[in-house]
C-alpha cells in the first residue's frame, strides 16, 4: 500500500464491495455472502478471504475426517484427486496429520494497536453510542419519539442536534470544535492515524469491527427505496461519526495531547490485499472439500445415467411448480399418486414481472427476481379487508399511565393467549400468512386496454401481445407446447410461519421473497385469455379450448394449497378438479411426512394425515423457531425434461427447472435459464453454505436471542451488531456442497450459452457453481472444467431401488441418497 | 397445614439435583423433568391456597430448623406464607411452567439445552426460597441463588463477548443488592438481639418500640432495604442493567427479566413493610424514587430502537409505579400490579420477534410518515437535550462506573508502583503478623487494639482491591481473595472474645474452596496459557474443569454451600452497633470478593475462545 495516495472515493467502493450486502428483513433475498471474491477461482477466494478477513470458509479437518469415516466421503473419489505417485504420503496428510487451523486475519491488525499499545479498548467505548445512534436514526417504528430530525442526512442531523441542545454524544471540546468546521475524513484520519499510507487499511479495520451496521449504511446509502420510511444515509457519514466518537474517546482518556497510531506502527504490517500464499493446509482443505462434493455428485450422475426410463403418454393433469427445492419432492408425490400426471418447474413468477400493489396500501412491492426491474403495476382493488390487530405491539403499552392501565387489565389477557398460544397454537396477529399476500377474491388490473400508466411511468397491466409473448416465453423455455391437459395448474409458493424474523426469506425468491401467488394468478388469467390463445396459436402453440389454468398457492410450511378463481371452470373441469384436489391433498399428507422427517422432535409415522396436522401446528407455533427447514440440503438445480430425474428421489435437494433441448436447440429459452439459475439457486446455495460453515461471522448465530432492532435487522442484546446470513436453526441440516448444475443439452449449445452473459459465466469458469452437460444423445454427463467439457465417468456403484419410500423415510432423519423409486417405473 | 410448606421448597430441590445427572443428550428426559416438577408445583400451589383460603388465609409461620446456634445467636431456617406469598408463588409457578414448556421446543437442538433447563430449575428453587422466606437468612439463601442464576443466564452464549460483559455487569449490580441485605442482617441483629423474624415484624408494638429508641438505624435499615430492592428491580440510580440482561434465549429473558426477577425487588419491600410502615419519612423517599424512576424510564422506553430494551424500560417504568402504590401502602393494588405487568411483558417478550412482520404490514397498508409526538411541541434545544439523554439512558450505565467501579480500579491501580509480587508477599505477611499478634491479644494495650480492626479491615479491603484488578495471575489473585476473608477473620477477632468454633465456620470453607481452586487452575495451567488480561473461554475445551472451578468460585465467595455463608453472618454479629467504618469495610470486601471470584472464572473460562480454529464470534456481535 507504500506509495499510494489515499482516494477516499476508492476507498469507499472498496469498502461497499467486501462489506456483506444484506437488504433490511422485509427484504431478505439470498445472495452469495462473499460475492466480492466472485471474480476469482472458489478456492483460490476462500483461501483468501480466510486469510484477509478471517472468515472460516470450510469445515474443520475434523469434520472431513469424520464425513470420511462414516462413508459421505468416498474413497475412490478421493484419490481421483491425489497426486499419482504421492498417494500414500498424501492419505497420511488427509486422515493423519496435524494442522494448525488457527486463523489470524489481516483485518483488524492495525487497530488492534491501540489496545497494545494506548491500553485503549476503543470498540467498547464507541460502539455502543454508534450502534444507538444509527440504530435510532434508521429505526422504522419501534420507537415513539423518533430522532429528532431526518431529513438533512445523518451526519447534518446529528450536527444540527448537537448544535442547538444541552446535551451532546461528544465530550471532547476538540471533538465539539470539530463538528462546528468542516467535516472531511481526511483530516479525521489525520489526527487519528497519523499517516495516510494506512487510512485504507484503518478504514477497514474500522468498519469491518462491525460489519453488520456498516453494510446496512452501505447497502442504504445505494438503495434508498429499501426503506418505507425513508433516510438519508451515506457510508462516508457513518464513517466521519465513527472517527469523531474515536477522537472524543481517546481525547477523554489522553487529553489532546496523544501521538496518531502510526507512530506505534513498530513492524511493518501486511497490506490487507497482499497477495495469499497457497499452503499445504489449503491444499488438504481444497482436496477434502472436492471430495465431499463429487461423493455426493456421483452418487447423482450415477442416478440419472442408470435409472429405467420412464414416460406419461397422455397427461391428464399438468402442473408448473417453481423451481424451488421445497418443491422438489412434491411433484414425485403428485406423479406417485397419478400416473398420467406430469410436472413441470420454472423460476416461481412464472414469467410475469411487475410491482404489486394490494387494496388499501400506497405501497408496491416487487414480485420478480430481484435484479429485474419492471415496467408494469398490478393492482388489487375492490376488496376490503382489515388487518387483526394485537395490543402486544401497542404503542400505548409503552406509555406510563396506558401501560398502567393495560398492565392491570389487559395484563391478565396477556397470561389468557401465553397459555393458548403454547397449548392450542392458531393463527394470530403475530404470525405471517402466505395467504395475507394477496385475497383470493379480489379483483386484479391485469388487462391494459387504453394505454393507462401511473404517474411515474409504470404501466398498469399488460396489453394482449405482451400476455401472449409472457405465456409464449413461459411454455417454451418449460416445453409445454403441445398435448395439453385439460387442467395445467400453476403454483406459486409461499411460507407460514410465526415469530420469524426472517420470514422473507422463507417465500418465494424468484419473487423477490414474496408468495408467488398473485404471479401464479396472473399466469393463469392470462393462459385463459381466449384473445390471448388467438395470439398463441399464430405463433404455433395450439391451447385446446378444453384446457383451462388455474392458478395455485401451495404453502411449503403447512403444505396446503389454495386455489384461485375456481368459479370459472367449466363443468367438466370442475369435475375433475375435485379430483386432482384428492390426489394433491394426499401428496400434501405424504410431502409433510417427508418433512417432518427432519424435524427430530415430531414422530413421523405411517399415519400421514396426522402427522400433516402436526406439521400444520408448527408453522403457527411461537415456540417453534424450525416452521419448516426452507432450502437447507440443496445442492442440485437440474435443467432438463421431467423424464431425466422422473422416478429418482433426490432428497428435497434439487432445484428443478423444466426445458426440453428439441424446443429450444439455439438455447434461446436456455440463455435465460441460465441468467436466473447462476445468481438466484447459486446465491442460495453459497449463502447456506458460507453461513454453514462460519454461523458466527458469515451467519447470524443461533435465532433464540435475537433482538429486532428498528424493524431492519436483528442483533444478540441491545449493544451487539446487526447480524447478516442465515441463523443457525436454517443451516444446521445443511452440508456445504456447491451447486451442481445438470443440463440436458448438447455442449456446445450450452457452453455458447453461458459465455453470452459475462456476469453468468464468470459463476461457472470460477467453479462458484459446477456445470455437468447430459448430452442428449449419448445419455453421458460431460464435466465443466477450465472452459470445456470431458466425460465424466462415475465410479462404479449400484443405484438402490426400494418399493415402499414411505418405510424408508421413516427409519431415517439424517440425508437419504439417491433412490430409484420402483413404483414410478413404467 | 403448615407442614406442607417444605414441600415447595424440597421439590425444586430434588428437581434441580436429579437434573445435574440427566446425560447432556436426553433433551426430553431433561425437559419432562423440568415442566413436571413445576407443573406439579404449580398444581400443589393451587391446592394448598385453596386449602389456605378455607383455612380462613392465616398467616403461617414455620420455624423449621437451626443451622447453628450459639448463645443468643441463632441462625435458623424459617418460612412464612400470607397473601403476598401466596401471589407470587401462582405468579412463580405458573409462568415458570409455561416457560418450561415453551423452551422444550424452542431451545431444541440448541447447545447448552441441559445447561439452560438445570438454571431454570436453580432459579425456580431460589425464587421459592425467597417469596416463602420468614427470616432475612433464608431469605438472603435464595436471594444468592438468583443471583448466579441470572449470572449463568445471561451468560448462556458463553461463547460471545458481549453476553460474558454483561453477565458480569449485572452480576455486579446484584452485588450491590446483596450487601443491602448483609447490613440489614448485621443491623437488625442489633436492633432486635436476635435473628428476628418475618412474623414477628407484624408485632406493631414490638416494632414500633424498637424504633422510636433508635429511629436512625431504623432509617438506615430501612434504606438498605431500599438499595436491595432497588437493585433487584432495576430502579433508580441501577435501571441500566435490565435492558443489558436480555442476552439469553427469549424465553429465559421472559421469565427472568420480563417477569418474576425483576418484581422480587417489590417483593422485598412489602414483606419488610410492617417494618417501614411508621417511618413517613422512608414512605416519602420511595413514592418520589419510583415517580422519578418512572417517569426517566418512560423517556429512555420511548426512544429505544430495539424491542427489548424498549420493553425493559416500559417494565421499569411500572415498577417506579409499583414502588408509589408500596409507598401508598397499597398492597392489593400492588399485588395485581405485579402480576398483570409480569404476564404483559413476559408475552411482549415471546412475541418480540414477530414485531417486524406485524410492524412492517401494518405500515404497508397504514402508513402515517414520521408520526408527531408530544416532545415536538416543545422548544427544540429542551426536545433535543431530552431526546440525546434519554437515548444515553440518562448516564445510568456509565454512571456506574464512573461512581462505583472506576474508583475502585484506580485505587487498585493507583499501588502499581509496588510490584503485584510485591503485594503478594505483603498481604501473607500482613496475615501472618496479624495471626501473632491475634495469639498476644491480651497483651496488647488496649488502646492499640480498638484500632486494629479497623486497621485489618482496611488491609483487607486493599488486598481485595488489588485481586480484582489484577490483571495478569490468576492464581495470586485467588489467593489474595482467600487471604482477604482471612484478613476479614482477624480482624474481627480483634474486636471481641468469641467461639473459635465461628472461625472454623467461617473459614472451613473459604480455605478449602481455595486449595480446590488452586489445583484446578495448576491442571489448566499445565495445558493451556491462562491469564486475566482477557477473556479466554477455557470452557470450550475444559468444561469440566470449568464447572468445578464455578463452584469452587461460588464457594470462595460465600455461596451458601458451604458453611462459610454462616460464618460471614456469624462474623458480623460480632461487629458492634457503633463500629460503621469496620460494618462498611467488611461488606465493601465481601462484594468486592465476590465480583472478584466471578470476574476470575468469566475471563479464565468464558468469552470467544482464544483458539480460533473454529467459529469464533466477532466481538461486537
Amino acid at each position: 500500500m507504500k506509495n499510494d495516495i489515499f482516494q477516499l472515493e476508492k476507498v469507499i467502493h472498496n469498502l461497499k464491495h467486501f462489506l456483506p450486502s444484506q437488504a433490511p428483513l422485509k427484504d431478505f433475498i439470498h445472495h452469495n455472502t462473499l460475492h466480492a471474491f466472485q471474480d476469482i477461482d472458489f478456492h483460490e477466494a476462500l483461501n483468501k478471504a480466510n486469510k484477509i478477513f478471517g472468515y472460516k470458509t470450510y469445515l474443520q479437518i475434523e469434520d472431513y475426517r469424520r464425513l470420511y469415516s462414516k462413508g459421505k466421503i468416498k474413497r475412490e473419489i478421493v484419490e481421483r484427486f491425489l497426486p499419482e505417485n504421492e498417494k500414500g504420503l498424501w492419505w497420511s496428510k488427509l486422515l493423519i496429520d496435524k494442522f494448525d487451523e488457527s486463523i489470524e486475519p489481516r483485518c483488524g491488525e492495525l487497530r488492534s494497536l491501540w489496545k497494545l499499545h494506548f491500553k485503549v479498548d476503543l470498540d467498547s467505548l464507541v460502539h455502543p453510542t454508534l450502534f444507538r445512534v444509527i440504530s435510532s436514526y434508521l429505526d422504522q417504528g419501534i420507537s415513539i419519539w423518533n430522532f429528532p430530525i431526518v431529513k438533512a442526512g445523518f451526519l447534518n442531523s446529528l450536527i444540527e442536534i448537537e448544535a442547538n441542545g444541552y446535551i451532546s454524544f461528544f465530550k471532547s471540546d476538540r471533538v465539539k470544535k470539530l463538528l462546528k468546521e468542516d467535516l472531511e475524513i481526511e483530516k479525521l484520519l489525520k489526527i487519528l492515524v497519523g499517516d495516510s499510507n494506512f487510512f485504507e487499511q484503518y478504514l477497514f479495520d474500522q468498519q469491518f469491527a462491525h460489519p453488520g451496521y456498516s453494510g446496512m449504511v452501505a447497502f442504504l446509502s445505494d438503495n434508498t427505496n429499501a426503506l418505507i420510511d425513508k433516510r438519508h444515509i451515506s457510508l462516508e457519514d457513518f464513517i466521519t461519526i465513527e472517527l469523531l466518537l474515536e477522537i472524543d474517546a481517546l481525547d477523554i482518556y489522553y487529553g489532546t495531547i496523544w501521538a496518531p497510531l502510526n507512530s506505534k506502527i513498530v513492524e511493518p504490517l501486511t497490506p490487507l490485499f497482499a497477495k495469499v500464499e497457497q499452503s499445504e493446509l489449503s491444499e488438504i482443505r481444497r482436496i477434502w472439500q472436492d471430495s465431499f462434493e463429487w461423493s455426493y455428485y456421483d452418487e447423482v450422475l450415477n442416478g440419472l445415467v442408470k435409472k429405467s426410463p420412464t414416460s406419461v403418454k397422455i397427461p391428464e393433469l399438468q402442473t408448473i411448480f417453481c423451481i424451488d427445492d421445497r418443491e422438489c419432492s412434491i411433484r414425485r408425490y403428485i406423479e406417485s399418486g397419478h400416473r398420467a400426471a406430469s410436472t413441470y418447474g420454472t423460476a416461481g413468477f412464472f414469467n410475469v414481472e411487475f410491482y404489486f400493489q394490494p387494496a388499501h396500501s400506497d405501497f408496491r412491492t416487487k414480485v420478480c427476481p430481484a435484479p429485474v426491474n419492471p415496467k408494469y403495476l398490478i393492482k388489487e382493488v375492490d376488496f376490503t379487508s382489515k388487518n387483526s390487530k394485537d395490543f402486544h405491539y401497542s404503542r400505548g403499552s409503552h406509555g406510563l399511565l396506558l401501560g398502567w392501565i393495560i398492565s392491570h387489565t389487559l395484563g391478565f389477557w396477556s397470561a389468557m393467549k401465553l397459555v393458548g398460544s403454547i397449548f392450542r397454537p392458531i393463527q394470530n396477529a403475530a404470525a405471517v400468512s402466505s395467504s395475507r399476500h394477496m385475497h383470493p377474491n379480489s379483483e386484479l388490473t391485469i388487462e391494459n386496454k387504453n394505454g393507462e400508466k401511473t404517474d411515474d411511468g409504470l404501466q398498469i397491466g399488460f396489453t394482449i401481445t405482451e400476455m401472449a409473448d409472457r405465456l409464449e416465453g413461459l411454455l417454451k423455455s418449460i416445453g409445454l407446447v403441445k398435448d395439453f391437459a385439460p387442467l395445467v395448474y400453476i403454483i406459486g409458493h409461499g411460507s407460514s410461519s410465526s415469530n420469524n424474523t426472517h420470514y422473507a426469506g422463507y417465500d418465494c425468491g424468484a419473487c423477490s421473497g414474496r408468495p408467488g401467488s398473485v404471479n401464479a394468478r396472473v399466469m393463469s388469467k392470462i393462459g385463459n385469455h381466449s384473445e390471448v390463445r388467438k395470439e398463441l396459436l399464430l405463433r404455433g402453440i395450439e391451447i385446446p379450448e378444453s384446457t383451462q389454468f388455474v392458478g395455485v398457492l401451495h404453502d411449503t410450511s403447512r403444505d396446503e394449497f389454495s386455489y384461485f378463481d375456481i368459479s370459472m371452470l367449466s363443468t367438466e373441469n370442475r369435475n375433475k378438479h375435485s379430483e386432482n384436489e384428492q390426489v394433491f391433498n394426499k401428496a400434501l399428507d405424504f410431502n409433510a411426512t417427508e418433512r417432518s422427517r427432519r424435524f427430530v422432535v415430531m414422530n413421523t409415522n405411517r399415519n400421514t394425515r396426522k402427522v400433516h396436522s402436526n406439521v400444520k401446528l408448527r408453522s403457527v407455533s411461537l415456540f417453534e423457531p424450525r416452521p419448516e427447514l426452507n432450502h437447507a440440503t440443496n445442492t442440485l438445480c437440474v435443467v432438463g425434461r421431467r423424464s431425466l430425474t422422473r422416478g429418482l428421489f433426490l432428497d428435497r435437494r434439487a432445484f428443478l427447472n423444466s426445458f426440453d433441448y428439441q424446443v429450444d436447440p439455439e438455447g434461446k429459452y436456455l440463455l435465460g435459464i441460465m441468467n436466473a439459475i447462476a445468481p438466484v439457486c447459486g446465491g442460495i446455495n453459497l449463502e447456506y453454505f458460507f453461513s454453514r460453515v462460519d454461523n458466527q461471522k458469515l451467519g447470524a448465530g443461533t435465532k433464540l436471542p435475537h433482538n429486532v432492532m428498528g424493524l431492519i435487522g436483528v442483533a444478540n442484546g441491545i449493544d451487539g451488531d446487526l447480524r447478516t446470513g442465515l441463523p443457525s436453526q436454517m443451516i444446521e441440516v445443511h452440508d456445504p456442497i456447491r451447486l451442481l448444475a445438470i443440463v440436458e443439452h448438447y455442449p456446445e449449445v450450452v457452453l455458447k450459452t453461458i459465455q453470452t452473459n459475462p456476469a453468468t459465466y464468470e459463476w461457472f469458469e470460477n467453479e462458484w457453481v459446477r456445470l455437468v452437460v447430459m448430452h442428449p444423445d449419448t445419455h453421458k454427463p460431460m464435466l465443466f472444467s477450465k472452459g470445456s467439457f470431458t466425460e465424466y465417468k462415475t465410479i462404479n456403484q449400484n443405484l438402490k431401488q426400494v418399493d415402499d419410500l414411505l418405510g424408508e423415510l421413516i427409519k431415517e432423519h439424517n440425508n437419504l441418497p439417491v433412490i430409484e423409486l420402483k413404483n414410478l417405473q413404467s | 397445614m403448615s407442614a406442607l410448606i417444605p414441600f415447595f421448597i424440597l421439590l425444586p430441590t430434588t428437581a434441580f439435583l436429579l437434573s445435574m445427572f440427566i446425560p447432556k443428550s436426553q433433551e426430553r428426559i431433561m425437559s419432562v423433568l423440568a415442566y413436571s416438577s413445576v407443573g406439579l408445583q404449580l398444581l400443589a400451589a393451587i391446592a394448598f391456597t385453596v386449602l389456605w383460603f378455607y383455612d380462613g388465609m392465616k398467616p403461617i409461620d414455620l420455624k423449621e430448623f437451626s443451622v447453628y446456634k450459639t448463645g443468643n445467636y441463632d441462625f435458623f431456617i424459617d418460612f412464612y406464607f400470607d397473601k403476598i406469598t401466596m401471589v407470587y408463588m401462582l405468579l412463580g409457578s405458573f409462568v415458570t411452567f409455561l416457560i418450561t414448556i415453551y423452551s422444550r421446543y424452542y431451545l431444541h437442538r440448541e447447545e447448552g439445552y441441559k445447561r439452560f433447563f438445570t438454571t431454570i430449575l436453580f432459579f425456580f428453587l431460589g425464587f421459592n426460597l425467597i417469596i416463602l422466606s420468614g427470616n432475612i437468612e433464608t431469605l438472603f439463601i435464595g436471594w444468592e441463588i438468583l443471583g448466579v442464576s441470572s449470572f449463568l443466564l445471561i451468560a448462556f452464549y458463553r461463547d460471545r463477548y458481549l453476553p460474558v460483559k454483561n453477565a458480569v455487569k449485572v452480576f455486579s449490580i446484584y452485588r450491590v443488592g446483596d450487601i443491602g441485605i448483609i447490613l440489614v442482617m448485621w443491623l437488625s441483629h442489633h436492633l432486635w438481639h436476635e435473628n428476628i423474624s418475618f412474623a414477628k415484624l407484624h408485632n406493631a408494638e414490638l416494632v414500633h418500640e424498637h424504633l422510636t429508641q433508635n429511629s436512625l438505624v431504623g432509617l438506615a435499615i430501612a434504606m438498605m432495604i431500599y438499595i436491595s430492592a432497588a437493585a433487584k428491580s432495576a430502579q433508580l440510580p441501577f435501571s441500566s442493567w435490565l435492558p443489558r440482561a436480555m442476552e439469553g434465549p427469549t424465553p429465559s429473558s421472559a421469565i427472568f427479566y420480563g417477569s418474576l426477577s425483576v418484581h422480587i425487588g417489590a417483593f422485598l419491600l412489602l414483606r419488610m413493610y410492617p417494618f417501614w410502615e411508621f417511618q413517613t419519612g422512608f414512605r416519602i423517599f420511595l413514592g418520589v424514587s419510583g415517580l422519578m424512576t418512572a417517569v426517566i424510564a418512560t423517556f429512555v422506553a420511548r426512544v429505544q430502537s430495539s424491542i427489548k430494551s424498549q420493553i425493559a424500560y416500559s417494565s421499569i417504568a411500572q415498577i417506579g409505579l409499583i414502588f408509589i402504590e408500596i409507598a401508598f401502602g397499597l398492597e392489593n393494588v400492588a399485588l395485581i400490579h405485579i402480576a398483570g405487568n409480569a404476564f404483559l411483558r413476559t408475552y411482549q417478550l415471546l412475541v418480540s420477534p414477530s414485531v417486524v412482520s406485524y410492524k412492517i404490514r401494518e405500515q404497508f397498508y397504514e402508513f402515517v410518515p414520521r408520526e408527531k409526538t408530544i416532545e415536538d411541541s416543545w422548544p427544540k434545544r429542551f426536545e433535543y437535550a431530552l431526546y440525546i439523554l434519554s437515548l444515553k439512558e440518562w448516564n445510568l450505565d456509565s454512571m456506574m462506573y464512573r461512581y462505583l467501579w472506576n474508583p475502585l480500579k484506580k485505587i487498585g491501580s493507583s499501588w502499581k508502583v509496588l510490584n503485584f509480587k510485591y503485594v503478594f508477599y505483603l498481604s501473607g505477611a500482613t496475615v501472618l503478623i496479624g495471626i501473632l499478634l491475634l495469639l498476644f491479644r491480651d497483651s496488647i494495650e488496649l488502646k492499640y487494639r480498638i484500632n486494629l480492626p479497623i486497621v485489618f479491615s482496611l488491609v483487607g479491603f486493599l488486598i481485595v482491591i488489588k485481586a480484582f484488578t489484577e490483571r495478569d495471575s490468576v492464581r495470586k489473585s485467588w489467593t489474595l481473595i482467600a487471604l482477604n476473608h482471612l484478613t476479614i477473620a482477624i480482624a474481627i477477632s480483634f474486636n471481641e472474645h468469641f467461639d473459635f468454633m465461628h472461625h472454623v465456620w467461617y473459614l472451613s470453607g473459604i480455605i478449602l474452596s481455595w486449595f480446590l481452586g488452586l489445583i484446578l487452575i495448576n491442571r489448566l495451567r499445565r495445558l493451556e496459557w491462562v491469564s486475566l488480561d482477557r477473556f479466554y473461554g477455557h470452557i470450550y475445551e475444559h468444561p469440566k474443569i470449568g464447572f468445578w472451578f464455578l463452584i469452587c468460585a461460588l464457594a470462595l465467595s460465600g455461596f451458601p454451600i458451604t458453611p462459610s455463608f454462616i460464618g460471614e453472618d456469624l462474623i458480623f454479629s460480632h461487629i458492634h452497633f457503633n463500629q460503621v467504618g469496620l460494618a462498611f469495610f467488611t461488606a465493601i470486601s465481601l462484594i468486592i470478593n465476590g465480583l472478584a471470584t466471578i470476574r476470575i472464572y468469566a475471563r479464565v473460562f468464558l468469552g470467544p475462545h482464544v483458539k480460533t480454529y473454529h467459529e469464533v464470534a466477532k466481538r461486537s456481535s
